[in-house]
């Protein structure tokens, strides 16, 4: 069976400078991959290489066993492929509710149709509303995300990424700034709403890097130093004097 | 569900409100019964669907265009050669369906140059539009068989091919085809902005970073919408050309671009029904003021500045944040403070319309010094008493507009706190 998501010596530069220097990387289908690393190590920039965000300057990004690098983001998503952002990056005049059908249309086939009213796609708005409960803003349902409140914002991030059905999921610290009741509330949400799916996550609070994930990648200067499970790396010498010696 | 009973309503409410629409375009004739108040009207109409497929673009998808003049110029033309070739007895097609023929030739340009002008957004987009919009206005010397030259073009709307019996001769016969034509347009209109693409184009216009993160490829739905806006521009070129019976160059032209950007501008983009308030109000005081003032550009360039700067939402943008005070039951402490501010504005518009029409008369007039009637007045633009005066009221004006804008600013504040005090949704 073919990784879910495979990155092979894939390099970023900006301009002279490399941010991203030869990562290897596979997931397998259905595991939950955290990566970790220190600021500025360019975990989002490899968020944004395999969401088509970003080009590779070399090397290459499967899904599936097919290449996309290469392909532009929103080709990327309809094979399946779905992120979220560090900063949060929703339709900020459109309600809640509205955010989160706009992320199934495409899903759901409607393309470009201009000879459907969204009003009366029933299987489109119980999906939406569905989506509502399981992130637990039902009572926010017509409230614009610009005025939402910043765990809430969070939590719309995460549930415009999934919602859509895509089966590799995409999460960049995803409880950043959030409360530790927040927090867990969120990854709670976030194991149930990513069961049976791949998922991949950016995450700075170890706690919950080690409850949840299956494995474990350190990304130091744009290069992977470890790739293991929790518990090898919590023993890893090279990521304790790297990564976790530094936070503590 | 509860959700399924809101809907009904909903539902009920639209058809009311649209019923409401073309009831009002039924009766105004019968109010306004005078052969100009007829022709205005329709102009209203056919500047009402322009509009709003202006909108399309501008308000919904967040693309600003410099030549949308193009496609409703073109469908005019479209339109006149058809009926040209139904006068010549060519072509058999009804009177009452010619504007179809404009919106299909403004489609199809819709789909040629979006084609292009789609591939990017903001700035770049705009000066494409720009550059087109010349483009296709210089081309008319190029092209005279189909733009007819210096003259135009001109046909007679009186075919004898129609389908309903009417001979659309009259004025009012055309109003109320016009009017048809006005109401399933802008129903039209507003069912698109409920469709996939009309929520998608709202989320290209808000954020196209995230919609591609969602399965969409942005330059497809913009070029879709602006497509379908050409169209509708077509159509309403279609019922010009039916009006009017001649297509000129300048109906392609920036001007004609420029004036529906206005319109849609003024009456307000963030809001469906905002570019109907703006092709009703700017049609109004185009007709009452171009024939009373050589400066009729110059005020509306001055409305233009003001309500970009002061109420970027335009009209109905203003009518909108009435919306929640009004629901609150506290509209009843702001309307005191605006009458407040209306004396001082008065005088203050007083004021520049005299200076400006004294400056009109002393820089154009045959006879400087020939009185100018103003105000149920007499002015004289050679005298230096009239300028003191009409600057001193200006001033004055000025002054007290700044003044009392103070107490409407306090008492919105007010409102704001009893508002948020109650909980009551802004
Ligand atoms: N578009 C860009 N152009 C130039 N430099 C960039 C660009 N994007 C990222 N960088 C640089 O790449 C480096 C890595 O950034 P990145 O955002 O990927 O780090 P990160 O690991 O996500 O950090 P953090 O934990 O702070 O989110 C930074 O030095 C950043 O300045
Ligand atoms: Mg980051």
């Amino acid at each position: 069976m073919s990784d879910a998501l495979k990155l092979a010596n894939v390099h970023k530069r900006f301009g002279e400078t490399p941010i991203i220097r030869g990562v290897d990387l596979a997931v397998a289908p259905g595991e939950r991959h955290a990566i970790i690393g220190p600021n500025g190590a360019g975990k989002s920039t490899l968020f944004n290489l395999i969401s088509g965000r970003y080009t590779p300057s070399e090397g290459e990004i499967a899904l599936h066993g097919k290449r996309i690098s290469g392909l532009a983001p929103h080709q990327i998503n309809r094979r399946g492929l779905s992120r979220s952002f560090q900063i949060t990056n929703l339709f900020q005049n459109m309600t809640v509710f509205e955010n989160l059908r706009c992320s199934l249309l495409w899903a759901q086939g409607y393309k470009y149709s201009f000879w459907h009213l969204v009003g009366r796609q029933t299987a489109l708005n119980e999906a939406a509303e569905q989506w509502l409960e399981r992130l637990g803003l039902s009572a926010r349902r017509d409230v614009p995300a610009s005025l939402l409140t910043y765990a809430e914002q969070r939590t719309l991030e995460i549930g415009t990424t999934i919602a859509g059905g895509a089966d590799v999921i995409l999460l960049d610290e995803p409880t950043a700034g959030m409360g530790l009741a927040e927090r867990d509330h969120t990854m709670a949400m976030i194991s149930e709403v990513t069961q049976d799916k791949t998922l991949l996550m950016v995450e700075h609070d170890m706690g919950v890097v080690f409850e949840l994930a299956d494995r474990i990648s350190v990304l130091v200067y744009g290069q992977i130093i470890a790739s293991d499970t929790p518990e090898a790396i919590r023993a890893n010498a090279a990521v304790q004097e790297a990564y976790l010696g530094e936070a503590h | 569900m509860s959700h399924s009973q809101s809907s009904r309503t909903a539902l009920l409410w639209h058809i009311g409100v649209w019923a409401l629409f073309a009831l009002v375009i039924v009766v105004l004739p019968y109010i306004f019964t005078s052969s100009s108040s007829i022709s205005m009207m329709s102009q209203m109409g056919v500047f009402i669907i322009f509009a709003l497929s202006y909108n399309m673009l501008l308000g919904q998808a967040g693309m600003l265009s410099f030549g949308h003049a193009v496609y409703f110029g073109l469908g005019g033309f479209f339109t006149l050669h058809a009926i040209r070739a139904v006068n010549d007895e060519v072509w058999q097609f009804p009177l009452e369906l010619m504007p179809l023929v404009g919106g299909v030739g403004g489609l199809a340009f819709g789909i040629i140059f979006g084609s292009i002008s789609t591939r990017r957004a903001g700035v770049t987009f705009a000066m494409i539009t720009l550059g087109i919009g010349s483009m296709v206005e210089s081309s008319a010397n190029m092209f005279t068989d189909f733009f007819g030259g210096e003259s135009g073009i001109s046909g007679n709307r009186v075919t004898d091919v129609t389908l309903f019996g009417f001979s659309y001769g009259p004025s009012i016969e055309v109003y109320y085809l016009i009017g048809a034509w006005t109401v399933m347009a802008a129903v039209a209109m507003y069912l698109l902005t409920k469709t996939p693409l009309g929520r998608i184009s709202n989320a290209v216009r808000d954020n196209p970073e995230r919609a591609q993160f969602v399965g969409y490829n942005t330059t497809i739905a913009r070029f879709i919408q602006f497509s379908l806006s050409g169209f509708f521009a077509g159509i309403a070129g279609g019922l010009f050309a039916i009006m009017f019976e001649i297509m000129t160059a300048p109906n392609v032209g920036l001007v004609q671009s420029g004036a529906v950007l206005l319109m849609t501008f003024i009456g307000g983009v963030g809001l469906f029904f905002g570019p109907i308030i703006g092709a009703v109000l700017v049609t109004y005081m185009h007709t009452a003021l171009s024939g009373f003032s050589e400066g009729w550009i110059l005020y509306f360039g001055l409305m233009f500045v003001f309500m970009v700067m002061y109420a970027p939402g335009g009209i109905a943008g203003v009518i909108y944040a009435h919306a929640a005070p009004w629901r609150a039951g506290l509209l009843w402490r702001l309307l005191p403070s605006y009458l407040l501010v209306l004396l001082p504005a008065l005088l203050a518009i007083a004021g520049l319309v005299a200076v400006v029409e004294m400056g009109y008369q002393l820089s154009l007039a045959y006879d400087p010094s020939s009185p100018i009637d103003l105000f149920y007045m007499q002015i004289n633009a050679t005298s230096l008493w009239s300028w003191l005066v009409a600057l001193l009221g200006l001033a004055v004006g000025i002054a007290g507009v700044l003044a009392t804008a103070r107490v409407v600013r306090a008492r919105w504040a007010g409102v704001n706190r009893s508002m948020q005090a109650t909980g009551a949704k802004t």
